[in-house]
C-alpha cells in the first residue's frame, strides 16, 4: 500500500515539481519563532471559522429561497424540516459571530505586539482589506433571513449613503435597486454574498499569509528572529529561535481549534441565539416595512462603528459627519503602520504611555460597543431617567474621542520622540510549559 | 532569560475572564426583559407540553395558526400517536403531515379585532417565554377598549382574552390620580386556582417554546455527546503537542 502512494506521489512530483518545495516554504521549512503565546491561536482559528462559514454556507444555499416571498420561510423549512438544517443553520450562524470574535483577538494582538510595523506593513494592509471584506460578507449575510431586523438594519446601513453629498439620494436606490430594501436588494445581496465577496475573501487571505510567509511572523518579543543568531537543530542557515510550523505550531494550533470547537459546540447546541445577541428577538419576525423595531441596531459586531456614527452630531445641515467617522475610524487602522513610528514592536518594551494608551484604546472599542448596542442607554435609563440621552451622549463621545485620540496620541508620542523603552532582549523570551 | 508566568495558567486566567464577560453580557439581557416573572418553562417535560398543546388547539388555535409546526412532527416529539393528535388536537380536517393552520379567514379577523390575529410558531423567539407568560398572566377588564379587555404586558393589545373562563377576571387597581395600573386583583375566580391556573399558562408557554424551535430538543440531547467528544479530542491534542514539544528548548 505503502509503495502505491510512494509511486502515486512521485507520479505527481514528476509532472509538477514545484509542489514540493512550496509545501516545504510553508510549512515544513517555515521556520516560525518558537515563543508564541495564546494571542496565536487565533490567526489559524479564523482560517478553521472560514472553512466553516464556506462549507455550512454551500450547505445553507440548497435550501435558502432568495426571495423576499420565501426567504423568511425557507430559514424557518431549514431549521425544521430539513435534516441537519437546524446544525447547518447554527454553524453558520454562530460562526459568524466567533469571526468577529477571533478576528478583533487577531487584530488586537497585532497591537499589542507592533506586528504592523517595518517590515510587515503589507501583512497588516492584507488583513485589514480582508476585516472590510468581511464587514461587508456578514453584512449582507445578516440580511438573508429577511428578518424584520435584517430588512430594518439594512434600511438604515444603506441609507448611510444617502449622507453623500449630492449624489447621496441616488446612490441609496443604485445600491437597494428600489425605493425600500426589496426583493431586488435581497437577491443581489445574496450574489455578492455568496460569490463575490467569498472570492475575494479567499483571494485576501492567500495574500495575506503569502505576505508573511516573505517577512516571517513577529512574536509576543517582537524580536526579528532573521537577525538573531543562525542555526538550529534542522539547517545551520536558519533562525536559532526558529521552529518548523509544522508539525511544530501544526499540533499546537490543533490543539487550540479543538478547545475553540468546545467554546463553540457549547454556543451551537445550548445557547445558538446566545441571549439575543447572535440571533436577536426581532429577527425571528418577519420583515414588515410597517413595523419598526423599538431598538434598530446592528449585530454586536458592528455596534462599536454604529456608535461612532451615532455619537458624531450633524453640523452644517447634514450628518455626513457621523458617516466619516464610522468610516474614518476603520481608515486609521489601515495607517497604523505609518502613524506608529515607535522603535519597538512589543508592548513588553514599549513605554508606559504606549501600555495605558492601548488599554485606553480597547477599553473605548468596548465602550462604545455597549453604546451602539444600547446597553448603556436602558443602563442610564433606569438610572437617571430625565437625562439619559444626555448621559449616553456624553459617555458615547467621550469614548468616541478615546478611539480617536489613541491614533493622534500614538502619533506625537513616537514621532515626537516621547516614548522612553525597556531594553529589547537579544533573543526571544521562551518558556516552555 | 526571563521567567515569564507558563502559557497554561495565562490560558486559564484568560478563559476566566472572557467567561466573566460572557456571564456579564447575559446578565444585561435577563435584565432588558424588564420585571415580567420567570416562565419557569422546561421543554424536556413531555406531560406539560402535551398539557400547554390540549390548551392550545382547545383556546389558541380558533385564531392564531402554527403554520411551521407540522401535526406530525409535533405527535412524534410530545410522544401522541397519530389517532391521538387527530381526534383531540386537530379540528380542521387537515392531514397528519399538514402544518397548523388556523381557519379563521384573515379578513374577518381584521374587521373582527382591527388586525390579524399574529401565528404563533415564532413567538417565543420573537419575545422570549417570560414575556409569553407574563403577557397570559396580564389580562385584565377595561371597558374603555374595544374587546373589553387590557393587557399590562402589552398594553392596548387588540386580543381578546379567551382564557378568562380559567383564569377569572382581573381588574387594574391604578395609581391614586394616575392612569398607571399598579396592580391587577382577581375580582371574580375562574374554573381554575390562581396556582392552576399560573401551571396552566406554563404549559401553554412551554408549549409554544417547543413549537418556536423543535429543533432544542435534538440539539440539547446531541449537544452533551459533541462536547464530550471535542473534549476527549482536544485532550488528545493536548497530549500530543506536549509530546512534539518536548524536544523544543
Amino acid at each position: 500500500m505503502a509503495n502505491v502512494f510512494t509511486r502515486i506521489g512521485d507520479w505527481v512530483n514528476e509532472r509538477a515539481p514545484g509542489l514540493m518545495p512550496m509545501y516545504r516554504k510553508h510549512m515544513t521549512e517555515y521556520y516560525a519563532p518558537k515563543n508564541f503565546n495564546l494571542w496565536y491561536y487565533f490567526g489559524s482559528l479564523a482560517i478553521v471559522v472560514l472553512v466553516n462559514q464556506i462549507v455550512t454556507g454551500i450547505f445553507l444555499t440548497m435550501n435558502y429561497k432568495t426571495s423576499a416571498a420565501e426567504a423568511f420561510n425557507s430559514v424557518e423549512y431549514i431549521m425544521r424540516d430539513v435534516e441537519w438544517g437546524w446544525l447547518i443553520r447554527y454553524m453558520h450562524s454562530t460562526g459568524a459571530s466567533l469571526f468577529f470574535v477571533v478576528v478583533f483577538m487577531h487584530m488586537f494582538r497585532g497591537l499589542m505586539y507592533g506586528s504592523y510595523q517595518k517590515p510587515r506593513e503589507l501583512v497588516w494592509l492584507l488583513g485589514m482589506l480582508i476585516f472590510l471584506v468581511l464587514m461587508a460578507e456578514a453584512f449582507m449575510g445578516y440580511v438573508l433571513p429577511w428578518g424584520n431586523m435584517s430588512f430594518w438594519g439594512a434600511k438604515v446601513i444603506i441609507s448611510l449613503f444617502g449622507t453623500v453629498p449630492v449624489i447621496g439620494g441616488t446612490l441609496v436606490e443604485w445600491i437597494m435597486g428600489d425605493y425600500l430594501p426589496a426583493d431586488a436588494t435581497l437577491n443581489r445581496f445574496f450574489a455578492l454574498h455568496v460569490i463575490a465577496l467569498p472570492l475575494v475573501l479567499l483571494l485576501l487571505v492567500v495574500l495575506h499569509l503569502a505576505a508573511l510567509h516573505e517577512v516571517g511572523s513577529n512574536n509576543p518579543d517582537g524580536v526579528d528572529i532573521k537577525h538573531g543568531p543562525k542555526g538550529n537543530r534542522w539547517d545551520p542557515n536558519k533562525p536559532a529561535d526558529g521552529i518548523p510550523f509544522h508539525p511544530y505550531y501544526t499540533v499546537k494550533d490543533l490543539f487550540g481549534v479543538g478547545f475553540f470547537l468546545v467554546i463553540a459546540a457549547f454556543i451551537i447546541f445550548f445557547a445558538p441565539t446566545f441571549g439575543g445577541w447572535f440571533l436577536e428577538h426581532d429577527n425571528f419576525i418577519p420583515a414588515n416595512n410597517l413595523v419598526t423595531p423599538t431598538h434598530i441596531k446592528p449585530s454586536w459586531y458592528f455596534t462599536p462603528f454604529y456608535a461612532i456614527l451615532r455619537m458624531i452630531p450633524s453640523f452644517f445641515g447634514t450628518a455626513f459627519w457621523g458617516v466619516l467617522g464610522m468610516f474614518g475610524a476603520i481608515a486609521l487602522l489601515f495607517l497604523l503602520p505609518w502613524i506608529d513610528a515607535g522603535k519597538v514592536r512589543s508592548i513588553r518594551y514599549r513605554g508606559t504611555g504606549f501600555k495605558v494608551a492601548l488599554m485606553a484604546f480597547a477599553g473605548s472599542f468596548i465602550g462604545l460597543a455597549l453604546v451602539g448596542a444600547g446597553v448603556v442607554g436602558e443602563k442610564l435609563v433606569e438610572w437617571v431617567p430625565s437625562d439619559a440621552t444626555f448621559w449616553e451622549n456624553t459617555f458615547g463621545r467621550v469614548m468616541t474621542f478615546i478611539y480617536f485620540g489613541f491614533f493622534v496620541f500614538l502619533w506625537c508620542y513616537t514621532h515626537l520622540g516621547w516614548e522612553k523603552t525597556k531594553p529589547v532582549p537579544e533573543r526571544v523570551v521562551f518558556d516552555h510549559d | 532569560m526571563t521567567k515569564r508566568p507558563s502559557l497554561m495558567k495565562k490560558t486559564i486566567s484568560s478563559l476566566a475572564l472572557a467567561f466573566g464577560l460572557l456571564a456579564g453580557s447575559t446578565s444585561v439581557m435577563a435584565q432588558e426583559e424588564g420585571n415580567l416573572p420567570s416562565a419557569g418553562t422546561n421543554i424536556r417535560d413531555q406531560a406539560s407540553l402535551q398539557r400547554g398543546a390540549k390548551l392550545f388547539f382547545n383556546y389558541c388555535v380558533g385564531c392564531h395558526s402554527l403554520k411551521y409546526v407540522r401535526y406530525s412532527r409535533m405527535a412524534e416529539d410530545l410522544g401522541l400517536s397519530e389517532d391521538e393528535v387527530m381526534n383531540n388536537l386537530n379540528f380542521t380536517g387537515a392531514k397528519f403531515g399538514d402544518v397548523v393552520i388556523s381557519h379563521m379567514p384573515e379578513d374577518s379577523a381584521q374587521q373582527f379585532f382591527g388586525k390579524a390575529p399574529p401565528d404563533l410558531s415564532l413567538e417565543v423567539r420573537a419575545k422570549t417565554a417570560d414575556w409569553v407568560y407574563g403577557y397570559l398572566n396580564s389580562f385584565y377588564v377595561d371597558p374603555t377598549r374595544p374587546v373589553g379587555w387590557n393587557n399590562t404586558v402589552f398594553p392596548n393589545a387588540s386580543m381578546p382574552f379567551p382564557l378568562w373562563e380559567l383564569q377569572g377576571v382581573q381588574t387594574a387597581v391604578k395609581k391614586e390620580g394616575s392612569d398607571e395600573v399598579e396592580k391587577l386583583e382577581l375580582s371574580q375566580p375562574g374554573k381554575l386556582t390562581p396556582a392552576q391556573y399560573q401551571q396552566a399558562t406554563r404549559d401553554l408557554t412551554n408549549f409554544l417554546e417547543y413549537a418556536s424551535e423543535p429543533a432544542a430538543l435534538q440539539r440539547q440531547r446531541y449537544g452533551i455527546w459533541v462536547l464530550l467528544f471535542l473534549a476527549g479530542f482536544t485532550f488528545l491534542a493536548y497530549l500530543l503537542k506536549k509530546e512534539y514539544w518536548k524536544d523544543v528548548h
